[in-house]
């Protein structure tokens, strides 16, 4: 079991003619990855990596029977993409990795999500794995091995730092979500637990935080509330000083001390989940949770 | 990024919102002349992007061309929380009887945006919010629509604005709501939005933003050109923050010795919290970001060797996109350079290609170590050694 992906998932990438794109479709191609189209306004009628591409999602999706689009649109476009993808019948999944859309673009996209029962990933992910089965992003496949654990993360880099810690054990994953580093995102903290919470394949989860917002406490009463399955938790960004964007456009604490990593620890802790001071303490945490 | 308040009441201004008669002046003479011109009593004010001006000295009052004088001379030039202040914004003191707060911000929890009213204005409204919750009116705007009219006036009459100056108050709440909309603001606050007393107009009393606050969405600068001119022209006032921006890196200054060069927002903070794990103190947050090549290596460590209070460098480099061989050879031209390289550098690779990295890291040049946490230690111990010294 696993959870948004798998194999049979049928992917659409938006943006598949781009360097990007291309690259990284051919890359989730090789994984093993069901890359059934791709949709480019203007370039229906070529291929890319043997895929062909449409002009519109909807097309890739009539003729395809795509269910799943990975946005790789420039910042300037991409919430325009997520639009088209949100409108399309039959997407389940939409897994925006662009970093940079502006926020108010991203709140329009946010207020469309209200309406519709579609996944939306990201922005500014590095997209979702299920090992073994398909990748829809970015992540690098060899560091992930298949298992019992569920990863939900803020970061990318951090992701594979963590997962990577977790596979040299023998630990393997379920599946692994970025949800993303901006202010708005689709697929947030809760909504990655309650899915994990409902796989019964996945035995623990690892939820990697970070500074800004209240995301993480909101999640961290989640835990406590309504799950079973057992939680461990890392927050990065302790040293980081209130009033500096560190990084990602999310990662902000507020002049005022809202969103410091001291406040979304004491909340995981508060609620059961033992907090790791390094990655490597976290996988540690996991194996006693196992 | 962040306009200074002299360039947020210019864009104000533009709007229609009320603003005071002021000036903007980079010498003394320039400051006295305005004041001068303007009429007294004025305020002289330090134009830097640092909270809490007021309390700091950045704000002073000038009754007379001597007090004006002895202001401009004490603000310009002084040191205001590490920034240089180099121009200050003379402008008419307004009489006032009361002090608003109006503001519009993104509620990240919410994906939407809120519009802000209080008659606690004058202080920090976040500690406003922590203390008195209810003395802030909110009302969240449906994106799809934009914001009501009706919303403003809501917003207004909940928050207890005196019925007098209701309509003028949310007037510009919707100016500032249009304004936060059409130039991807982030924040955009009035705080204090003065209420001028009835006998300093024509026998009622009106309203006037005293301070400006604009905050812009960096990620939307492309689509306001504007305001990245705007910003252009502001600076950031740090040296290696403005090197940083001319590389396109994520930097952010602190003020320990451990310097630290990583790939990927949460992981560099992670490799931060470490250092301070392990009894040092991080120098800055550098993010090389994905895919980074030969020459964007070079400059990362450009970056960092340039700020004297690095005393040791780590490198830590989890590669995705970013693969290990290209970082390597990176960090052995760029210390190839060096006569004597100024600081003890630390690498730790790992992921795409790490293995290859590794054997092909010069190890006369740098200190290779397997796991994050060993290299972290490492860094630690040299720049300890360092200062031992």
């Amino acid at each position: 079991m696993s959870v948004l992906v798998d194999e049979d998932t049928r992917v659409v990438v938006q943006g598949i003619t781009g360097g990007e794109g291309r690259f990284h479709t051919e890359q989730m191609l090789e994984y093993g990855t069901n890359v059934v189209a791709g949709a480019v306004p203007g370039k229906g009628g070529q291929e890319v990596a043997g895929v062909p591409v449409y002009d519109t999602v909807q097309g890739a999706v009539r003729e395809e029977d795509a269910d799943a689009s990975v946005v790789f649109v420039p910042p300037a476009f991409a919430a325009d993409a997520a639009f088209e993808a949100l409108d399309a019948d039959g997407l389940d999944l939409v897994v925006t990795i662009t970093e940079g859309i502006p926020t108010q673009d991203m709140s329009r996209v946010y207020r469309k999500l209200e309406e519709t029962d579609t996944h939306l990933v990201g922005p500014n992910c590095p997209g979702i794995i299920t090992p073994g089965e398909a990748k829809l992003g970015i992540l690098p496949g060899n560091i992930f091995a298949s298992g019992n654990v569920g990863v939900v993360s803020r970061s990318g880099t951090l992701t594979y730092q963590v997962v990577d810690n977790l596979t040299q054990r023998g630990i393997g994953q379920t599946t692994a979500i970025g949800i993303g580093g901006d202010p708005i995102i689709g697929t947030d903290f809760i909504d990655a637990l309650e899915l994990f919470e409902a796989d019964p394949e996945t035995h623990a989860v690892v939820m990697c935080g970070e500074i800004g917002g209240e995301d993480e406490e909101e999640a961290a009463r989640y835990i406590g509330e309504h799950m079973d399955t057992p939680v461990a938790g890392f927050i990065a960004g302790r040293t980081a000083p209130p009033g500096k964007r560190m990084g990602h456009a999310g990662a902000i604490v507020s002049g005022s001390g809202t969103g410091t990593a001291e406040s979304k620890i004491t909340a995981l802790e508060n609620n059961g989940v033992p907090v790791g001071d390094t990655p490597e303490a976290v996988a540690d945490h996991i194996e006693d949770l196992l | 990024m962040r306009l200074h308040e002299y360039q947020a009441k210019e864009v104000f201004a533009a709007a229609g919102i009320p603003t005071p008669d002021s000036q903007l002046a980079g010498t003394v003479e320039a400051a006295v002349e305005a004041a001068e011109s303007i009429g007294y009593p004025v305020a002289i004010k330090a134009q830097v992007h640092v909270g809490g001006r007021g309390k700091a000295g950045g704000i002073k009052l000038a009754d007379s061309k001597a007090e004006a004088r002895e202001a401009a001379d004490a603000i310009l030039g002084m040191d205001l929380k590490g920034y240089r202040v180099e121009r200050v914004l003379v402008e008419e003191a307004v009489d006032f009887v009361d002090e608003l707060y109006v503001g519009v911000t993104m509620d990240r929890g919410r994906g939407r945006p809120v519009a802000m009213v209080s008659t606690r204005g004058g202080v920090n409204i976040e500690d406003v919010a922590a203390e008195e919750p209810d003395a802030i009116a909110r009302e969240h705007v449906d994106p799809a629509f934009g914001m009501h009219p009706f919303q403003a006036r809501k917003a207004v009459y909940e928050a207890g604005v005196d019925r007098d100056v209701a309509g003028e108050v949310a007037s510009i709440l919707r100016t500032l709501y249009q304004l936060w909309d059409e130039r991807d603001g982030s924040d955009v606050e009035i705080n204090p939005l003065m209420v001028t007393s009835a006998e300093s107009g024509d026998g009622e009393r009106g309203v006037i933003a005293a301070d400006a606050v604009f905050n812009v969405d960096e990620d939307a600068l492309f689509r306001q050109p504007e305001l990245a001119e705007m910003e252009e022209e502001a600076g950031s006032g740090d040296e290696l923050e403005a090197k940083a921006d001319e590389y396109g890196f994520d930097y952010v200054r602190l003020s320990g010795n451990v310097g630290i060069i990583g790939n990927g927002a949460g992981l560099v903070m992670t490799t931060l919290d470490l250092v301070d794990y392990y009894g040092g103190e991080p120098a800055n947050f550098l993010d090389v970001g994905g895919g980074a090549k030969a020459q964007r290596i070079a400059n990362a460590l450009d970056m960092v060797f340039s700020d004297d209070n690095v005393d040791s460098v780590v490198f830590n480099i989890f590669g995705g996109i970013t693969r290990g061989d290209e970082v390597a050879s990176g960090i052995n031209q760029a210390l190839e350079e060096f006569d004597e390289i100024p600081k003890e550098v630390v690498v730790r690779l790992a992921g795409t290609n790490a293995e290859e990295g590794m054997e092909i890291l010069n190890e006369e040049l740098v200190t290779v170590e397997y796991t994050l946490e060993d290299a972290v230690k490492r860094a630690v111990e040299y720049a300890q050694e360092v200062q031992a010294q």
